[in-house]
């Protein structure tokens, strides 16, 4: 089962491949791909670098350009997929029908997966896309139990990756308008949840309020901890009572899963947060390199290493975790 | 320009749902039926919204099959099967396994708002899967909407319908879990279908209490009622084919009306609801929260 880890900078690059990532997958510095923040991600000439150090050391390189084109906005996306192919990425992963059809058609050799932004879940959907654009793998949406998944398996001959470790979107992927409803900007269309620009922090005698484009998303008393104004992870008041409606802060780990998710031939875990320090990508990937090296072969209870996972809640959201829509319960 | 009724969004009893339709028998063009937003909800089963499409149908409505948003179950893939094997009504695709299966039966569909079409060429490509009308995402303002279908045309597009959200409340996010079972602390697989006790969504407010979102089931939507009265000329202008008015529980005759008489270029103003609920910002390229100034056109 192959390790892929984010990389924001060639720093977090080096970290994830010097740590044991068999895969690292980047995104250039626009709106092309669903992690466009300020100061973060690759010029074409640094993701060549990194292409470069990663081949050089056997770890395999991929280009996420998986935010939807916008109208006036091909020139653009096009290039970016073309700069991925010309660096020697070894695939894109890739949402919008246009790029996808662009990209078999004129990049037949560069591998062509299918992002989570893509939302596809059912064998269908993933047949759809190999019949008609070639895709061979495909990154699963954070909304399926872990008996879907393992059905799912069982059902396509399309690669399957999941997400194992980092921040959880509680929302299905690519189907989320909740953060432009309320600033006007979307993953889908600039790449960015929460953008930083509307994003206002202000201390007021009822707490630090935390508002995004100007409403209210939470409100923190001094002693507790203030997490970035995501829509989906504040507090509102819901028939007077005050809830996290949606999702309390937290992130999703999976090492429990591991060997039901090697069993049902997963071929990647993914590791998210392409916005974190290269100092977090290090770590997290050298513990998910013993946790994948140490599946246990026969079937059977398995818990992993209990360090291991603390270390990982530590670097978590809210300091805790969860499995997400894996466990049927959480749905 | 058509006036569509796209399917109902909550979970509404039976007989609520065929009350709906026959207040609207008559009054409108297009109605898109059947259940997208929760698998487990089967108020009316497939048969049923098969059989009603077909009475509409006799009657001179164009009817179209909504099928699921959001398709985890293999049951649930098997009712997408099962409406896009009805032989006879045509269906709106709302994910891909309706678009896989639709593709490959050659049959041609409506490309539904959640499709993540934002340019000509992912519209094209859902021409050459086999869309012969698409509904263009919420949150894409008019002027990319113009963009978009100019890119359609210089691609040689030709032939494709659109059809814009143009009231009601939006939907705006999906997820695996289920909203108003966790505000019910009930497990989703014994929800006791308590999304039924809201027949409009339930109401998200922020701790300012600005009304923000509603809750339902597994779909987040605006609290806002979008309502793009004042935009009808612009679209009249760039070939949009018709709008679409999601159904609310009550006020349908006046919203219709409002809207027949707007695509007929009279003035028209909307007081359903009140106009501090209605929005419009996406239309404007803004926040889809917010409201243009009244200037902008002729609601109000």
């Amino acid at each position: 089962m192959e390790l892929l880890c984010p990389a924001g900078n060639l720093t977090a690059l080096r970290a994830a491949v010097d740590n044991g990532a068999d895969t690292v997958y980047i995104g250039f510095r626009d709106a092309t791909n669903a992690r466009h923040f300020p100061g973060l991600n690759f010029t074409p000439e640094q993701a060549a670098r990194g292409v470069e150090y990663a081949h050089q050391r056997g770890v395999r390189v991929l280009v996420a350009v998986n935010s939807y084109v916008q109208a006036g906005g091909w020139a653009q996306w096009q290039r970016s997929i073309d700069e991925a192919a010309r660096i020697g990425a070894d695939a894109v992963i890739v949402a919008d029908l246009g790029l996808l059809e662009y990209t078999a058609e004129q990049w037949p050799d560069l591998g062509l997966h299918l992002s989570v932004q893509a939302s596809a879940t059912t064998p269908e959907a993933l047949d759809f896309y190999k019949r008609c654009y070639g895709v061979s793998r495909a990154v699963l949406p954070r909304v399926l139990s872990i008996q879907q998944v393992e059905a799912l398996a069982g059902d396509t001959d399309v690669e399957l990756e999941v997400f194992g470790f980092g921040s959880l979107c509680v929302m299905a992927e690519g189907r989320c308008l909740l953060s432009s409803y309320a600033t006007g900007e979307s993953p889908n269309t600039v790449g960015a949840c929460s953008p930083a620009w509307a994003v206002q922090w202000q201390e007021t005698p009822e707490g630090r309020e935390a508002r995004l484009g100007g409403l209210l998303i939470d409100r923190f008393a001094p002693d507790e901890p203030a997490g970035y104004p995501t829509i989906c992870k504040g507090r509102y008041d819901v028939e007077g009572a005050l809830e996290h409606a949606f999702e309390s802060p937290t992130s999703l780990e999976t090492a429990e899963l591991l060997p039901r998710l090697k069993r049902a031939g997963i071929h990647a875990v993914k590791i998210e947060g392409r916005q974190r320090s290269p100092a977090y990508v290090g770590k997290v990937t050298r513990i998910w390199r013993q946790l994948i090296d140490r599946i246990p072969e026969a079937e059977g209870d398995y818990t992993p290493d209990p360090a291991q996972v603390a270390a990982l809640r530590e670097f978590s959201e809210g300091a805790t975790t969860t499995l997400g829509p894996y466990e049927r319960n959480w749905q | 320009m058509k006036i569509a009724i796209g399917p109902i969004l909550y979970h509404w009893p039976a007989a609520d749902i065929r009350r709906f339709y026959d207040g609207l028998r008559g009054r409108v063009d297009t109605f898109y039926l059947g259940e997208t937003v929760c698998g487990r909800r089967r108020e009316l089963r497939p048969e049923e919204w098969i059989g009603l499409g077909r009475e509409l149908a006799e009657e001179g409505h164009e009817v179209v099959l909504s099928t699921l948003s959001l398709v985890e179950a293999r049951s649930e893939a098997s009712v997408v099967r099962r409406l896009c094997d009805n032989g006879e009504l045509r269906v709106e695709a709302n994910d891909f396994t309706a678009v896989s299966e639709l593709q490959r039966r050659g049959l041609p569909f409506v490309a539904g708002p959640i499709l993540n079409l934002y340019s000509g060429r992912a519209l094209r490509a859902m021409q050459r899967a086999g869309a012969v009308r698409w509904v263009p995402p919420m949150e894409l303002p008019g002027a990319s909407l113009r963009g978009v279908l100019g890119e359609f045309a210089e691609l040689g597009g030709a032939g494709m319908e659109t059809e814009v959200f143009a009231y009601g409340r939006q939907p705006l996010a999906f997820s695996a879990r289920c909203f108003s079972a966790r505000h019910y602390d009930r497990p989703k697989d014994d929800c006791g279908f308590v999304c039924g006790h809201h027949p409009e969504g339930l109401p998200v407010t922020t701790r300012a209490g600005e009304p923000f979102l509603v809750i339902n089931g597994i779909q987040t939507q605006s609290w806002g009622c979008v309502n793009l009265l004042p935009a009808i000329a612009d679209m009249q202008q760039m070939g949009v084919t018709a709008v679409r008015l999601s159904p609310r529980p009550g006020a349908m005759d006046e919203v219709v009306a409002a809207f027949r008489s707007a695509i007929a270029g009279e003035p028209v103003t909307l007081h359903e609801p009140e106009p501090a609920q209605q929005c419009d910002g996406y239309w404007w390229g803004g926040a889809g929260h917010t409201r243009k100034a009244p200037e902008a056109g002729m609601a109000e």
